[in-house]
């Protein structure tokens, strides 16, 4: 009986106690729910362009943060290294074009998502190889980050919203919006779907694909840097960051593949619902909840929705 | 091949389908759709393009659940069938596009096909030497006795995902033998065959509906092949029934012809 | 010329349905074992035995039950580390519960522990499918990797959260434990790999093995020919969560003699899911190759540099190692995605007619 009450009753009467801690984990569970759809981000814009799921996705991320922090400590100033990065990110686009894509293509989706775990670890070693494996911080304040936090008084106590956090939210809304209206609206964009929908239609009617891959392979890059800097920032720069980029699978489970804005949805449904079982129900389990909870949310929706929530059913014609 | 000892006699009605109808959201596949298959016979469906021939058939397979309507088959009313249970009670299928098991050879799919009639359990099967491996041969006689019928000796070993259309609908014929089944569903066996592999084909399907007694029902477009294999056709058309009679009889009615040919004028 | 099937005419359905038809071939197999149970330890040393042929056999183990899984069945899968501990930490309450029981029962036992939860997590199978099945391995080897380090109970509330392997004996002699010698923990490895393997050739080999590989090519057409969908999916389960159980279990007990939970991370199912790839996706012969390629490299990549005189840092070599290992995977799915098994086929092709061309 007192087992029920602590699941079932406890959790919502300890938020009701202390709105402001409610409040301030909401807020948390919103920003890095912000973050998992940045990755997410980065996954779809590649299968949606190429149908290839992009394991390396996360390693990206970390790749393009380390390179940033590691020019940076090299003596290279802090927008030249920015910007230096941005074409790094390019050149990695069209290696991996030329060496993992082309030679891959009309193979199985299968075999092109294996050759994407073959190619995180290529970019792990990499990574370690030229920077090292230690944590290092990400460098906000030359970036013209913002610093410090807001302290509203609310709801009986106090929330703290970092600025940076706030900064992280903005740049990542510009970010998804200015995606969407490419897509939508440009040469480009339009490029972008036909591929998505058929190679073979999109080569008919002159679309280079390759250059199409280049392309998305590079957005997805500069979302990976884009993500690497909020993350880097909040935290610190290290492999562990690759784990963490795993949690995109479940946000893409919740928001679809091929869904932009169901990027983003399915990452605030992640990130709140997480922080939220950590706080009020973690306790009761020994705490780390974090580690497993998205994937067994995922999980249990895949019961219900074997295609994800907003994925396509697919019938097979026999 | 064993005879049924079934409760359905020569000439009487095996599987009936009764009033079937078929939606796929705003799409009618089919309408109202009633015919029967008699023991023995070799039964034609035809019709255009999207008349619902295919669907007719994934219907009595049990991929597609209708609407509306019943299959009466051995005497028993189904409102619905699924795969499972028709593979159990002898019905065995093959496809237009040929659904083979392309990681394995002729053989391996054949033997696939005696799934059903294996019936070694988990602990012999982890040793094999022994009942398992007496049971594994047993089958592989009958299998080969299937493989010299058709004609595949010199492919026993090949992966099917390398043979040519002709050879592998033929190896798909072989897996739906090897389940013994009473009711055999072909869908469109001959398309994509040269004259000479339409030939064999039909020998094939004759043969086993004078020798094993099987009952076969055929999705086919090749006229030919049509009046000379089957007893009675039943032609489709847009999802409804429009006409069920001997091949003769069907070649001239003027609703089949309009059909096919579309309306004078 | 030496490897000529002609004259070796196999005159029953018994001698052709052998798994090894060609006499030259069931000659290699009895060479490769007497070198694996006489020869490597008399010839290798402790080092050779303890860091590369015992790990490699347990790795094979392992690399063994994921093919089945993924390579048999086509069910993908990153649950494998979460699998091994399970067999690791059954074994080890087993032990402390009965430890008059000969250990190597217990080892064979925690395989058992492994299989019903690898059929729990099976059991989604049925309606998810491909990629999103995935996604549920990674919440069971997410799940189990927290589990075994927040319930104490485990590793018997030992204060630093680790298990440690206490010494057993086997008709006298230790097995386990600070006392055991690297050649009996190796003849104990080699002795539960080969009969394992040779459980699951024969189950490949037959009707189990038939209808996991029409699930794997077309499970429409499975069900239609008759194969019961989730029976078969979850014996494919079950089976390789025993055998990756039976893995963990002696990793810990014959080779590491201890373990912290980090050692069944998702990097452990990322290596065996390398191996199998590397190795080849449903052949037992490609989980050996590709566990001896994985696990040997990085061991050649450290020693090649000293001895060639050229000195780089262990971590380097770390790394360079896993790059290698990328681009390694990277060039078998493009040039072979049958993996090492395919190329050792194809070897044996130009090797029949040798030393004709064709």
């Amino acid at each position: 009986m007192h087992f029920l009450y602590l699941v079932f009753i406890d959790p919502f009467v300890q938020m009701g106690m202390a709105p402001d801690l409610l409040a301030q984990t909401l807020w948390e569970g919103l920003v890095s729910g912000v973050l998992y759809a940045l990755i997410a981000l980065g996954f779809v814009l590649i299968y949606k362009a190429s149908g290839v799921f992009n394991f390396a996705q996360g390693i990206m991320v970390v790749f393009a943060a380390l390179t940033l922090v590691g020019l940076y400590a090299a003596g290279v100033p802090a927008l030249l290294a920015l910007a230096l990065t941005v074409a790094v990110m390019f050149v990695l686009a069209v290696a991996i074009e030329r060496l993992v894509l082309r030679p891959l293509v009309n193979r199985p989706d299968i075999i092109l998502f294996m050759a994407t775990f073959g190619l995180t670890y290529v970019l792990v070693g990499m990574g370690e190889l030229v920077f090292g494996g230690d944590t290092k911080q990400m460098i906000a304040k030359q970036l013209y980050l913002p610093s410090g936090a807001i302290d509203l008084a609310m709801l009986g106590g106090r929330v703290t919203l970092q600025k940076l956090d706030i900064a992280a939210a903005i740049i990542a809304s510009v970010m998804v919006a200015a995606l969407a209206v490419v897509f939508q609206y440009t040469r480009i964009g339009r490029a972008l779907r036909a591929v998505a929908d058929s190679h073979r239609a999109a080569l008919s009617v002159g679309i280079s694909l390759n250059q199409i891959w280049v392309i998305v392979w590079f957005a997805a890059g500069i979302v990976a840097l884009a993500t690497g800097i909020m993350w880097g920032a909040r935290s610190e720069v290290s492999f562990a960051l690759e784990v963490v980029a795993l949690k995109a699978l479940p946000v893409l489970i919740l928001g679809g593949f091929t869904s932009i804005p169901g990027a983003i949805v399915g990452g605030l449904i992640v990130g709140l619902s997480e922080k939220l079982f950590e706080l009020y129900w973690g306790p009761l389990m020994g705490g780390g909840t974090e580690a497993w909870f998205a994937y067994v949310v995922a999980l249990i929706v895949l019961l219900f929705r074997p295609h994800g929530l907003f994925g396509e059913v697919i019938i097979e014609r026999i | 091949m064993t005879e049924a000892a079934g409760h359905v006699a020569a000439g009487e009605t095996l599987l009936a389908v009764e009033r079937i109808s078929l939606r796929f959201g705003g799409v009618t596949a089919l309408n109202d759709v009633s015919f029967d298959i008699r023991r023995g016979e070799i039964r034609a469906i035809i019709g255009p393009n999207g008349a619902g021939k295919t669907s007719m058939l994934n219907v009595i397979n049990g991929f597609y659940h209708p609407q509306r309507g019943a299959i009466r088959f051995h005497g028993e009313n189904l409102a619905r069938m699924n795969p499972g249970f028709a593979a159990r009670s002898g019905i065995a299928r093959t496809f237009q596009n040929v659904a083979l098991f392309r990681g394995m050879t002729t053989l391996d799919n054949l033997m696939a096909g005696r799934a059903l009639k294996m019936k070694r359990g988990l602990f012999w099967q982890l040793l094999r030497h022994g009942p398992a491996l007496d049971e594994e041969i047993a089958h592989r006689r009958v299998v080969e006795d299937i493989i010299d019928f058709l004609e595949i000796e010199a492919i026993r070993r090949v992966p099917v995902g390398r043979l040519p259309y002709g050879l592998q609908k033929r190896v798909e014929l072989g897996r739906a033998l090897a389940m013994e089944p009473e009711l055999l569903l072909l869908d469109e066996p001959m398309t994509g065959m040269n004259l000479e592999e339409k030939e064999d084909m039909c020998r094939f399907i004759l043969e086993v509906n004078s020798q094993f007694g099987t009952t076969i029902a055929l999705i086919e477009h090749d006229m030919g092949v049509v009046m000379d294999l089957s007893s009675r056709v039943v032609v489709l058309d847009y999802g409804r029934k429009i006409a069920d009679d001997v091949p003769d009889a069907v070649k001239q009615d003027p609703a089949v012809i309009a059909a096919y040919l579309g309306v004078a004028g | 010329m030496f490897y000529r099937e002609v004259g070796q005419y196999r005159t029953s359905y018994r001698a052709d349905m052998a798994i090894f038809p060609i006499l030259q071939d069931r000659i290699g197999l009895l060479v490769i074992l007497a070198v694996a149970f006489v020869g490597l330890p008399l010839v290798g040393g402790s080092f050779f035995l303890d860091v590369v042929a015992t790990p490699f056999l347990i790795y094979a183990l392992a690399a063994i039950g994921l093919n089945l899984l993924t390579g048999y069945t086509g069910l993908l899968s990153l649950g494998t580390g979460g699998f091994m501990g399970i067999g690791a930490y059954a074994c080890y309450k087993l032990t402390t519960w009965f430890p008059g029981v000969d250990i190597v029962v217990w080892i064979l036992a925690g395989g058992f522990a492994a299989a019903a939860v690898g059929a729990l997590f099976g059991l989604p199978s049925l309606r998810i499918k491909g990629f999103y099945l995935l996604v549920a391995t990674l919440a069971a080897q997410f799940f189990l990797q927290w589990a075994f380090e927040r319930i104490p109970w485990l590793y018997n509330n030992n204060v630093s959260g680790t298990i440690e392997v206490p010494t057993r004996t086997l008709l006298g002699l230790p097995i386990t434990g600070a006392t055991a010698t690297p050649v009996t923990r190796y003849e104990v490895a080699l002795c539960i790999v080969v009969v394992l393997t040779w459980l699951a050739s024969n189950l490949v080999h037959g009707r189990i093995g038939r209808s996991w590989m029409a699930v794997r090519d077309m499970d429409i057409a499975a069900e239609l020919i008759g194969i019961r969908l989730l029976p078969t999916k979850l014996l494919s389960f079950a089976i390789s969560s025993y055998l990756c159980g039976v893995a963990g279990a002696m990793l810990v007990f014959l080779w590491y003699g201890s373990a912290e939970p980090s050692v069944f991370s998702i990097d452990l199912s990322f290596t065996i899911l390398f191996m199998v790839i590397i190795g080849g996706l449903g052949s037992l012969l490609g989980a050996f190759l590709g566990a001896a390629l994985i696990h040997v490299l990085p061991i050649v990549l450290r020693g090649v540099p000293p001895a060639l005189g050229i000195d780089i840092a262990s971590s380097t070599v770390e790394h360079l190692n896993l790059m290698i290992v990328g681009v390694l995977i990277i060039l078998f799915l493009v040039a072979e995605p049958f993996g090492l098994a395919r190329l050792w086929q194809t070897g044996k092709q130009k090797l029949r007619v040798w030393p004709f061309p064709y």
